[in-house]
């Protein structure tokens, strides 16, 4: 998966806490339940966990790790529904600013109905999404 | 409002003759299949049967007027597309203001 053919969700803060403290946030399991979902998390490259949800499972597996700076895991979610299964990597970078932590959260990916869908067309895909986006914002 | 398939709607979308003819229709509000031949470089037949594949995943409206056949942009048929990226916005916006509530609590 390229960063050119999947849709993306980006979410960003500041946040009034240094970094440091916002990776423990994000890194420690008991602190992950309190403000995410309950989990199995392990910082290890590779390591599979899940996150637990009363909805369903996320599945997850450590991509990217630069502490205190970047950390990367896949957010994959089956479901029985195509419409509600999804696979998606979640990104979360911290920046240090004067009065604490810039953070962005970005998840991008693909339902895997729309892969099918568009397994052909990617890079047209893409730039149809963004037109589309445009045209949609002007209905707003 | 009718609920589409969403399948339909990708697969509808997939095609990108399909894609100019439902952008022009966005950009440039109802036209007829005649006036949208004119700038797609393909016969009209072939116009009208991608304006039905358009139309049965709810993308597009016909309208009769006399001989003439009107189609227009349904863009309201998007929102599945659109609801995804909000979806998940809402989620992440909400559980960064669990976030937020747990980081003052660590500072106790």
């Amino acid at each position: 998966m390229t960063d050119t053919d999947v849709r993306t969700v980006t979410v960003e803060r500041e946040i009034p806490h240094p970094p440091e403290k916002l990776w423990r946030a994000l890194t420690q399991p008991h602190l992950i339940e309190e403000w995410l979902m309950k989990n199995d998390f392990g910082l290890d490259l590779g390591h599979r966990f899940q996150l637990r949800g009363d909805w369903g499972n996320v599945d997850c597996e450590i991509l990217d790790v630069d502490p205190g700076r970047t950390l990367s895991y896949t957010w994959n979610y089956a479901h029985d529904d195509p419409a509600y299964q999804l696979e998606s990597v979640v990104t979360f970078t911290l920046e240090p600013t004067g009065a604490g932590t810039l953070l962005r959260m970005e998840q991008a990916g693909f339902r895997p109905d729309q892969k099918q869908a568009f397994g052909g067309a990617k890079g047209g895909w893409r730039i149809h999404l963004e037109n589309l986006e445009k045209v949609v914002a002007k209905l707003d | 409002m009718t609920q589409y398939s969403p399948d339909l709607l990708f697969r509808a979308l997939a095609d990108p003759t399909r894609r100019t003819l439902f952008e022009r229709l966005c950009l440039d509000g109802e036209q007829t299949v005649g006036a949208l031949t004119a700038g797609a470089g393909i016969s009209q037949p072939a116009v009208s049967k991608h304006l039905g594949v358009l139309k049965q995943a709810g993308l597009v409206l016909d309208r009769h007027e006399g001989r003439q056949t009107h189609y227009s942009a349904q863009q309201r048929a998007l929102a599945p597309l659109v609801d995804w990226t909000g979806r998940m916005n809402r989620f992440w916006e909400a559980r960064f203001d669990d976030l937020e509530d747990l980081l003052k609590r660590m500072d106790q």
